[in-house]
């Protein structure tokens, strides 16, 4: 039969009933969705065929739990970091600054 | 990027230069933290700035199924048109003063025996510059799992029962090509002015999740 090619391939799987619910868009998803529109047109990527490669690439459990714009924000990491506009260490230590600003409420 | 005449309703009072909003949860997810890291780092290195984040939003914001409805009205109330639209989607809907992004548009008629609906089964795409965000549904793993393998019972779930004499064609989007349905112009609205028709027209018929347009 047909094997999906990777956790993106869902077309034609089984699945339980469609949830119909509305959902408004988080601003924090409005700026990953701003975020990536503003790298492509400041040329830190080349095209959204390199940000749906990185989708591709996520394990089935990363793909499986992350939201959409999730998914969008570590395919766009990965790829920012391969190509060094960012580096490793710099993410890391800003995704740290981001946590303990959560976690102080501020 | 489109004409926004009849869309003085939004409100940009909101300060968008907050990294949160008070009426959102915050982001706290590992990927959500990830996104907003990188945002900051792009930000802080000059890659682009607050302002042009805050204008981009604003934009996206700004498109909604309204357009969507307006180019599907003309085409009701102007034959030559609707040929050309179903003809080349993409060129048909620049010609009403549309930026839409350099991919394929292709708009489906449904009529009585005839049934459209898309889905993007790969990823999520979408007419987003037409109807403005996606529903949450659409990019949901089961709606896009399950719409091109048992279409008529995920129809029924919308409350879409299709009668077993009317085809259905399912379309799947890519990035470089995408689809709007052009609903059936509903019966009793013979002489009604091109803006009151294209208030009827609705999101999920654009999509192809409902079929019979309700008169208002």
């Amino acid at each position: 039969m047909n094997e999906p090619w990777g956790p993106h391939d869902l077309g034609g799987q089984e699945g339980g009933p469609v949830d119909l619910a509305e959902r408004d868009t988080a601003y924090w998803e409005w700026q990953i969705d701003a975020m990536i529109r503003l790298s492509l047109k400041k040329g830190l990527i080349s095209d959204f065929a390199e940000l749906r490669d990185g989708i591709e690439q996520l394990t089935q459990d990363d793909y499986d739990q992350c939201s959409y714009y999730e998914r969008w924000a570590k395919s766009l990491a990965h790829t920012l970091v391969s190509r060094g506009v960012v580096s490793d260490e710099q993410l890391t230590k800003q995704i740290e600054n981001v946590r303990r600003r959560q976690e102080a409420g501020t | 990027m489109t004409n926004y005449e009849d869309d003085k309703d939004h409100d940009h009072e909101h300060d968008h230069s907050r990294t949160f909003q008070a009426d959102h949860a915050e982001p706290t997810s590992d990927g959500a933290r990830i996104g907003l890291a990188l945002r900051e780092l792009l930000i802080e290195a000059g890659h682009y700035t607050a302002e042009e984040e805050q204008t981009v939003i604003a934009a996206m914001q700004d498109a909604s199924p309204r357009d969507g409805g307006k180019i599907a009205a003309r085409a009701w109330v102007d034959s030559e048109y609707k040929k050309r639209l179903l003809d080349n989607g993409a060129a048909a809907i620049r010609e009403l003063g549309y930026e839409i992004e350099p991919y394929e548009f292709t708009v489906m008629e449904n009529d009585a025996s005839t049934h459209n609906v898309i889905v993007c089964t790969l990823c999520s795409c979408y007419p987003r510059s037409l109807l403005g965000m996606s529903p949450a549904w659409y990019k949901s793993a089961t709606y896009r799992a399950r719409v091109v393998r048992e279409p008529r019972s995920v129809l029924t779930e919308f409350g879409v029962n299709l009668a077993d004499d009317i085809d259905v064609r399912v379309h799947d989007s890519t990035a470089e090509l995408r689809y709007m349905v052009l609903p059936e112009r509903p019966v009793g609205t013979e002489g009604w002015s091109e803006a009151k028709l294209a208030a009827l027209i609705t999101r999920d018929s654009l999509i192809g999740t409902q079929r019979d347009l309700v008169l208002s």
